[in-house]
């Protein structure tokens, strides 16, 4: 019993809280800018996927490491743009949309891995991101190591959902997307153009998920492989909802959210075989349906979320 | 630009648009088969070869086809009611557990004519149970089931992962994680001699007939159509939305599940967690390919089974990565959306 509270006093856990969240960071504040405008976009996994793949050979082919960051927003904007063009100005239904944009983007990703990378025993590999240890701050005594020695973009995830927060709450544009978000018509006749500004907000949240994605094989693990994303998608669609769409507590659902994932794989160390390994496997799962269950029924659902916008029709 | 309704879609447009989104799918696949170094048409010609050039092929192709069409009929009877069961993996899965715990020599003892009917529903039960616990969310707590019924998916694959390394677990199996196998009796009976055609075919195209028949002919049937179209004016109605809703996802599920017992009883006697390369998500794209009808699923999961079964072998001829398989279903479903939004919309100016 003992053992499983010494778990929270290791540093190396809270290091790895910061570490599994960033991907989810990522991924919920993508989704979460699209929900805002009022679009679901349930491409994610697939572009997560996507990101991780494309990010991972560009790096592989020579490229810079925030080359492959980069290149990996890129795409994500591209399945963006895709699932925008069909979505907002054709008004089809964003569910299947969405479901076939990540069957399409993850077939894709393993059908051009396995065109560029033949089958070997062994995984090719890349030099990841290397932790930074911020000076001054990584000195702290336990904190210095949990907190402050991680990689470019985990501080670059943190950094993002407080900007998101700002700019949602704060700014002009940010005003814009809300308004679209919960009565597009209204925001018309301020003079915002509601199909513009939903195709932007789609586009940069999935390039946004793309980064998630890339996180994986850039800084959390050197290779890509197959269903690597695993659900991360699906349970950043369940946080955006626990944060009750707002940037700020997306970041503290995300932290939350992977303090048990990290919690769960120390944890079966410390219990062994006794209890199936597998049922510590599933908790991430049934914490975000916990989390939605939670949360439903005080979430304050963007009012046009899913509803089709069309000129001139109410 | 705008899109207006159209009153009339003709029926050429009807049968067209699928027709019109596979072309561009294999086109747009086309060029990605060209990437790959390969001759555009020879790797289709191979594919259709794969899939239908001899009797093994043609009886591999149809044994494919019959976990499809009944995935398929569990997506398009759930989204005509717009119930997004995205679960039908999890049920699968479930279900081939549930047909091989309740059909091996320690599980029901029945001869073979009321065992494989009694480990069909079994397997029914087990999917439709998997369903109806998002659907309570839903309608209790007003939980979004795509989210839950896609996490779920995940939790399945574990529970079977956990039961066939635990107490279903194949003491004989030299260590490989699958489950104990089904008695002979509970092995469906072939098709065809030689081959790994199955009676699940019969019953596949069997409830896609009935399916079609229920919802052209019953009250439950048209019940369930104006659930989806209108869920504010069927409850002004008098229709009870939520029996509605539990009926469909006891079907929709129900069918998911029966799709893994066929698919242990038809084909491998056992459980593995790779049972199902997918058949639950390809069961959307199916769905969606026939625009949601019984009666086109049957076409749609031949055409998807088609590619899976030609992909893998024009793959070894050419070299081709087999995911191309995927990637064309994947691109046949985006493009049969536009194409059915182009069949129901004009554009105006």
């Amino acid at each position: 019993m003992m053992e499983a509270l010494d778990i929270f006093a290791s540093a190396g856990l809270w290091a790895a809280v910061l570490r599994i969240a960033t991907p989810l960071i990522f991924g919920t504040l993508g989704a979460l800018i699209c929900e805002r405008s009022g679009v679901l976009n349930l491409g994610i996994e697939g572009i997560m996927t996507f990101g991780a793949m494309i990010g991972w050979m560009t790096v592989y082919h020579g490229g810079d490491l925030w080359a492959g960051i980069a290149v990996a927003a890129l795409s994500g904007a591209m399945f963006g743009l895709l699932h925008a063009a069909m979505t907002v100005p054709l008004g089809l239904s964003q569910h299947v949309t969405g479901l076939g944009i990540t069957l399409f983007a993850s077939s894709l990703s393993y059908y051009i891995f396995r065109l560029s990378i033949p089958v070997s025993g062994s995984p090719p590999t890349i030099v990841p991101f290397q932790p930074i240890a911020i000076p001054g701050l990584s000195d702290i005594p336990f904190l210095g190591e949990a907190l402050f020695s991680q990689t470019a973009p985990t501080y670059l995830a943190v950094l993002l959902a407080l900007a998101a927060a700002v700019a949602l709450a704060r700014t002009p544009l940010g005003l814009a997307v809300r308004i679209v978000g919960e009565n597009p018509h209204a925001a018309e006749a301020q003079g915002i153009d509601p199909i513009r500004l939903r195709i932007g907000a789609v586009v940069a949240g999935s390039a946004l998920m793309a980064v998630g994605g890339a996180f994986l094989t850039l800084s959390a693990f050197n290779s890509f492989f197959p269903t690597m994303v695993q659900g991360r998608g699906w349970v950043c669609i369940a946080l955006v909802v626990f944060a009750s769409w707002r940037p700020g507590l997306a970041l503290l659902g995300a932290l939350l959210f992977a303090l048990f994932d990290a919690y769960q794989l120390r944890l079966s160390h410390v219990v062994g075989k006794a209890i199936p390994y597998q049922l510590f496997l599933m908790i991430p799962y049934l914490m975000s349906i916990l989390a939605l269950l939670v949360m439903a029924r005080r979430a304050r659902v963007p009012q046009a979320l899913m509803q089709p916008f069309r000129r001139g029709e109410r | 630009m705008r899109l207006e309704r159209r009153a009339h879609v003709p029926l050429a447009a009807r049968i067209g648009a699928p027709i019109a989104a596979v072309v561009v799918a294999l086109a747009l696949a086309g060029i990605l088969i060209a990437l790959a170094g390969a001759p555009v048409l020879e790797a289709y010609r191979r594919m259709l070869i794969g899939a239908f050039g001899s009797r093994l092929s043609i009886t591999e192709t149809l044994t494919r086809t019959v976990p499809l069409i009944l995935t398929g009929l569990a997506a398009a009877v759930a989204f005509r009611a717009r119930l997004w069961n995205i679960g039908a993996e999890g049920q699968f899965l479930v279900g081939a557990l549930a047909a091989a715990a309740l059909g091996s020599q320690h599980g029901l003892h029945l001869p073979a004519p009321l065992l494989i009917p009694a480990l069909m529903v079994g397997g029914a039960v087990a999917g439709a149970l998997m369903l109806l616990g998002p659907l309570a969310l839903r309608l209790r707590f007003g939980v979004d089931e795509v989210v839950t019924t896609l996490l779920l998916n995940f939790v399945a694959l574990l529970f079977v992962s956990m039961m066939i390394e635990g107490v279903l677990k194949d003491p004989l199996a030299f260590g490989w994680p699958q489950s104990v196998p089904v008695v002979g009796d509970a092995l469906l009976p072939k098709l065809l001699p030689r081959s790994r055609l199955h009676i699940g075919l019969l019953v596949a195209v069997g409830l896609a007939l009935l399916v079609a028949l229920v919802q052209a002919r019953t009250v439950f049937g048209m019940e369930s159509r104006a659930a989806g179209l209108n869920p504010a004016a069927a409850r002004f109605a008098g229709i009870g939305l939520t029996r509605i809703l539990v009926l469909v996802a006891c079907l929709s599920g129900g069918l998911a599940g029966l799709a893994g017992a066929i698919e242990v009883m038809g084909v491998k006697g056992y459980v593995t967690t790779d049972l199902s390369p997918g058949f639950g998500y390809t069961g959307i794209v199916v769905a969606m390919l026939a625009a949601l009808d019984p009666i086109g699923v049957v076409f749609a999961a031949l055409f998807v089974a088609t590619m899976f079964v030609g992909a893998d072998s024009m793959s070894r001829a050419l070299g081709v990565p087999s995911f191309i398989a995927d990637v064309i279903v994947a691109l046949s479903l985006l493009a049969m959306l536009v194409a059915l939004s182009l069949a129901n919309y004009r554009i105006r100016r």
